[in-house]
């Protein structure tokens, strides 16, 4: 897979942190091998709406993936109760199903983003990228991970 | 049924499997089937209801499932029987996501449900007025089946909206 410049955490330099919320092990796996080549860390992960929400929590990630066709709890749901708790999550719905009305319903709840499946890392990247603003930095080397020399 | 139901399914195979195997997914054989559905390898099941109703089955060789898997994971070692079913549970899951968008933006509304690993040998069969679509794609991985019950719902069809 292509390398990515790391995305870092602005304030401290720190990896991105990442929730993964899909009830495929496959999704999870494919979109972990994604994090790890933007230079970040998956802290948590899930299988459905309910356990994301316990996840967040315990997690407080800086960033989630959300499916939306889950079993017990969906993605918008799901989503939606988090952002409730926590207006400043940043969710990024992630699914193959990708109605318009399941994008417009997403954004409504507060979503950030929504990419669909099969996922494009550049273009995962990108919205990543867009979604952390100024909290995010794109770094090259280690030097710069430390801060040395951040563009 | 009818050809706007099967068209974005063709091109959702085609464009997933593409997309994911690097590769292009040629549908070589196209047939009606109105006997109970048996698998012939690892079968995902995905059921729709709304103003269309029914199922789809994506059904794969393990042979193919594990290279597919391999294909998608990266990984460099064989592949367990959990990723090989998990592989072909996502890929029924890309592709008949992208084919209800597509339907979805030609009016229909309806809900896709989680896949269902389909393990039985004792075959499905949809409702007595269903019959089923039968496509087979060839990949360098090895052929794809995929096999399409559906109809429109009942009270849609008599509002006479898609007759």
């Amino acid at each position: 897979m292509e390398q990515f410049r790391a995305l870092v955490r602005a304030q401290d330099r720190q990896p991105v942190r990442y929730l993964v919320v899909d009830d495929s092990i496959f999704a999870r796996k494919n979109l972990a091998r994604i994090i790890e080549a933007f230079g970040g860390q998956v802290a948590g992960e899930a299988g459905d709406g309910c356990t994301a929400i316990t996840e967040y929590d315990r997690i407080l990630p800086d960033i989630v993936f959300m499916d939306i066709t889950m079993p017990q709890m969906e993605g918008i749901e799901a989503a939606e109760r988090i952002i409730h708790l926590h207006p400043n999550a940043r969710v990024i719905m992630v699914s193959s199903v990708g109605y318009q009305e399941n994008i417009v319903a997403a954004l409504q709840k507060g979503a950030r983003h929504f990419v669909q499946k099969p996922v494009k890392p550049e273009l995962l990247y990108e919205v990543v990228k867009y979604v952390l603003g100024e909290d995010g930095l794109a770094v090259e080397t280690q030097e710069e991970v430390n801060g040395e020399s951040v563009q | 049924m009818r050809i706007e139901l099967i068209q974005p399914f063709i091109n959702a195979a085609d464009a997933v499997i593409g997309e994911t195997l690097q590769c292009t997914a040629q549908a070589v054989d196209v047939s009606m089937d109105e006997e109970v559905y048996r698998k012939t390898g690892l079968a995902a099941r995905v059921s729709i209801t709304g103003d269309i109703e029914g199922r789809v089955i994506f059904d794969v060789t393990r042979d193919t499932a594990a290279k597919v898997a391999v294909c998608l994971s990266g990984a460099d070692t064989t592949p367990d029987d959990d990723l090989v079913r998990e592989t072909v549970c996502e890929l029924a899951n890309l592709v008949i996501g992208n084919a209800v968008t597509s339907l979805n933006d030609q009016g229909f509304r309806f809900k896709v449900h989680p896949p269902e690993f389909h393990a039985s040998e004792a075959g499905l069969k949809g409702s007595e007025d269903t019959e089923a679509l039968v496509m087979r794609f060839d990949t360098p991985a090895g052929s794809v089946f995929m096999n399409i019950a559906m109809q429109y719902h009942h009270r849609r069809r008599q509002d006479g909206q898609f007759d």
